[in-house]
């Protein structure tokens, strides 16, 4: 039985993403503007 | 305690200009998104490196209007990590990445021809206190011996250069070695790294 279920128990293990990381995504998201000039679409990081 | 207001009502709200929506969306996937693309690299750092990435995508297309609202946003999310794993697994597979752990310590297959500070201070000294000693040698012998050792000519070029026969450059090499052995033997010294 043991050689059937071979692979590590770790493959299911749940994770999240840390605090720090998450808070990288929504300071890129306030500082993130899109203009549309021309038909152009600009992407403009204000950090 | 996440949402209980469904994706595409957030994804609109974070549309309309609502960053708090980004944030509900960000947390109410997390372990789920987290463990997924975990479970395929095992590597945390890699996960996390996964993760930021997949949001960065999704915040830009969501901002730029290019959602399709037609199509749900977790397997929408889920297929933009599946494709930046397999770009993961692509690229080191380019550049393969090996890491040790217990069992396996990288830096047994690895290794570093390079002489540490100590051991090349030595090989410094003993090669100094080499010179002094060829410059001991009969002038015969101690041109054949700089010619092979430090200049790396062959006995032939040696025979040519020194307008002898080969024989006679391997003689005086011979000679050249058996007299600097008898140098350090004398002078009781030691060549060691």
């Amino acid at each position: 039985m043991e050689q059937i279920y071979s692979s590590p128990a770790t493959h299911c293990k749940l994770i999240s993403t840390r605090k720090e990381a998450v808070n990288f995504l929504l300071n890129y998201s306030k500082s993130l503007e899109i203009h549309k000039v021309q038909g152009m679409t600009i992407e403009n990081n204000l950090n | 305690m996440h949402s209980t207001i469904n994706d595409a009502t957030l994804v609109r709200k974070y549309i309309s200009g609502d960053e708090r929506a980004i944030e509900e969306l960000i947390n109410k996937h997390n372990q789920r998104l987290s463990s997924y693309i975990y479970s395929k690299v095992q590597d945390m750092s890699v996960t996390e490196d996964i993760f930021q990435d997949t949001f960065i995508k999704v915040i830009s297309t969501l901002k730029r209007g290019a959602y399709n609202e037609e199509g749900k946003f977790l397997p929408w999310v889920m297929r933009i990590a599946h494709n930046l794993i397999i770009d993961h697994f692509r690229r080191n597979k380019r550049m393969p990445k090996y890491k040790g752990n217990k069992e396996f310590n990288i830096f047994s297959v690895l290794t570093d021809d390079k002489l540490n500070a100590e051991k090349q201070l030595i090989k410094d000294q003993i090669d100094q206190d080499l010179e002094v000693l060829i410059e001991q040698l009969p002038k015969d012998q101690r041109d054949v011996l700089i010619m092979r050792i430090y200049q790396d000519m062959s006995f032939n070029e040696i025979a040519e250069n020194t307008e002898v026969s080969i024989n006679t450059a391997l003689g005086r090499m011979r000679y050249a070695l058996i007299n600097l052995r008898k140098i350090i033997e004398k002078n009781q010294i030691v060549l060691t790294n």
